[in-house]
């Protein structure tokens, strides 16, 4: 069952086209990967199914809702959370703090609510607090809930950026380069994480340039070159395909 | 931490009090009539703090909304409707007890609303311009908000200015004493002075809990989120408009209650409190204070406006605090009250890190 369903989007910036009649499906359960030289599309795809920008064209199935047009935090509150690129934590926050962030869709303590610290809101507070912890604890980095998180290595920031978009609960995330800037080491132990992350049941759609990580751990991988997708198939064949080797490593002439 | 805000708030109160028993002991009274307006500038000061150091949204217009409500209660305080006391509409809210009538300086009598009516038309009016302006130029960054927030700021000016009916450059006066219950009236007369004082700070410290629970709250965490990352709160499923709306309705309400308590309590209002200079003190003050930190803006809100209406700084006022603004921008953008100063002195106490982290 497809979790996710594009069809047909465009997205034209100017006189560039950079998503061009992309279609395709993620299947519930799965990790798909996202690959592309740069410039092929990929953040703008990522953006455009997040809501950070509108198709000219197409539709976007979530689930049997349709949420193209839609605002980031509408498609948050619809069960959809990612990452970024660069990485986006709060700063002059603590890492739980961020992961806090993660718990709004789960909660409810408004303006006024908050106001006059109404009972209620002290025991939502304590559960959005030790759902934070539990996943600090689910990542393995307990021990940096406290700091602030501009403070942490990079590769850190990464794992509380992954944890705050896990503490929205998605049926699906979005995860826009997380190996990004990362060393091999760190790159194996966030491959890890992702498959713990599809193991909970979760939907994972990744942007990615790393291959090894791609290949690992991807059970579909679709590549785009120049706005259009061009192939969409398990890893395999993915590395057997002459269009895709073509797109990466140029003519054979050249 | 809820702990320690009870502690923070008792302590607010704790000074206030003794500020009062300071002014009574060492006989310098007469500062209490400026520790009382520096009270209610304070109200301006601590929602526009909530604003521009929560929120990140910053606001240079916020004179205006002050004006607002000055400017609203004391004219509907102040308009004579005798004249018009036979139209079924007027008679409707005298008999609803919505009218009363106060002698003003010849011994006429001037039938008009209640102050009470007039302040709940004054914050009513504040929240929807508000919601009016803000909803617009709230989806502005930076520069553009600011300047949009100044235009705001210079339409209220020159409206009321401009406007007869609110007496041109002089302003509203005659403006009745705001009796909240019986015996309990704001008002500049010398026997209610300690009174005064207190109702001011009163709502100061009621006002500084209500903002400390929001910052400490779901809403609060939304609101630094905002300030941090919109695009990333955004992306977690904060309502980052809305969120930032309803923090400049509130941040507007507080300027607008600090305008209507303090014409009432000066019996009159005048065109300078639309200023652009006062919207620009009110973020000076702000940024003194230290963005994100609403006891730094409290208490330098305090101090200045006090140290102000004092005439400290003589005919330089307003380029002390335009002084203020360039320095700290550019030497201590975290303010000059700011949080590290906090923890760096509780340090020298030992312990005292841990204390804060276990409460």
């Amino acid at each position: 069952m497809a979790i996710l369903a594009v069809r047909d989007l465009n997205k034209r910036f100017g006189g560039l086209q950079a998503v061009k009649d992309v279609s395709f499906t993620v299947t519930a359960g799965s990790i798909k990967a996202l690959i592309g030289p740069n410039g092929a599309g990929k953040t703008t795809l990522f953006n455009l199914i997040s809501g950070v920008l509108s198709p000219d064209s197409g539709d976007i199935f979530f689930g049997d809702m349709q949420i193209e047009g839609m605002k980031p935090f509408q498609i948050a509150e619809k069960g959809m959370s990612r990452t970024f690129q660069h990485i986006r934590l709060f700063p002059n926050m603590t890492a739980i703090e961020n992961i806090m962030i993660g718990r709004h869709t789960h909660s409810r303590a408004g303006f006024i609510a908050g106001m006059f610290s109404l009972p209620w809101t002290w025991k939502e507070e304590s559960r959005i607090r030790s759902r934070s912890r539990e996943i600090l604890d689910f990542l393995g980095i307990s021990g940096l809930a406290d700091s602030e998180s501009t403070s942490l290595a990079y590769g850190q920031q990464r794992i509380v950026e992954l944890g705050r978009a896990l503490a929205c609960e998605p049926k699906l995330l979005l995860l826009d380069e997380p190996a990004a800037g990362l060393n091999i080491k760190e790159t194996a132990e966030m491959a890890n994480l992702i498959t713990k992350v599809k193991n909970l049941g979760i939907t994972v759609l990744i942007v990615e340039h790393d291959m090894s990580l791609v290949m690992n751990i991807s059970d579909e991988v679709i590549v785009l070159s120049y706005g259009q997708k061009i192939a969409d198939d398990v890893p395999l064949a993915i590395q057997k395909n002459t269009e895709v080797i073509r797109v990466y490593l140029g003519e054979e002439e050249c | 931490m809820a702990r320690n805000r009870h502690l923070q708030a008792f302590l607010l109160i704790a000074a206030v009090a003794a500020v009062q028993l300071a002014t009574m002991i060492s006989d310098t009274q007469h500062y209490l009539t400026q520790l009382t307006m520096s009270g209610y500038y304070s109200l301006v000061i601590i929602g526009l703090c909530l604003l521009i150091g929560y929120a990140g949204q910053i606001s240079l217009g916020h004179a205006g909304f002050f004006a607002i409500g000055g400017y609203t209660s004391a004219f509907l305080t102040t308009y004579d409707l005798t004249p018009v006391s036979d139209k079924a509409f007027i008679a409707f809210l005298s008999r609803t007890g919505m009218l009363v009538s106060t002698a003003d300086l010849y011994g006429g009598q001037v039938l008009h609303l209640h102050p009470w009516a007039a302040c709940l038309i004054a914050i009513l009016l504040a929240i929807i311009v508000a919601y009016a302006i803000g909803g617009p130029v709230l989806k502005l960054k930076g520069h553009y908000l600011a300047m949009a927030t100044l235009g705001f700021g210079t339409i209220v000016y020159k409206v009321v200015l401009g406007t007869e009916q609110f007496g041109a450059a002089d302003g509203i006066s005659e403006v009745p004493e705001f009796a909240l219950l019986p015996g309990i009236a704001v008002s500049g007369k010398l026997s209610m002075r300690i009174m005064n004082y207190y109702i001011a700070w009163g709502l100061v410290i009621l006002g500084v809990v209500l903002l400390s629970n929001l910052v400490h709250s779901r809403v609060g965490r939304a609101l630094r989120s905002i300030h941090g990352a919109e695009d990333a709160a955004n992306a977690m499923g904060v309502n980052t408009g809305r969120y930032k709306l309803n923090m400049f309705v509130i941040s507007a309400v507080f300027a607008a209650i600090g305008g209507v308590f303090l014409t009432h309590y000066n019996g009159g209002i005048g065109p300078s409190e639309a200023s652009i200079m006062k919207s620009v003190r009110y973020v000076a003050i702000v940024a003194i204070g230290g963005m994100a930190n609403l006891w730094g803006a409290l208490v330098m809100g305090f101090v200045l406006n006090f140290l102000s209406l004092r005439g400290y700084f003589g005919s330089y006022d307003d380029a002390v605090f335009g002084a203020i603004l360039i320095i700290i921008m550019l030497f201590t953008p975290e303010g000059l009250l700011r949080r590290d100063l906090f923890s760096d002195i509780r340090s020298l106490f030992g312990s005292g890190k841990d204390l804060e982290e276990k409460v």
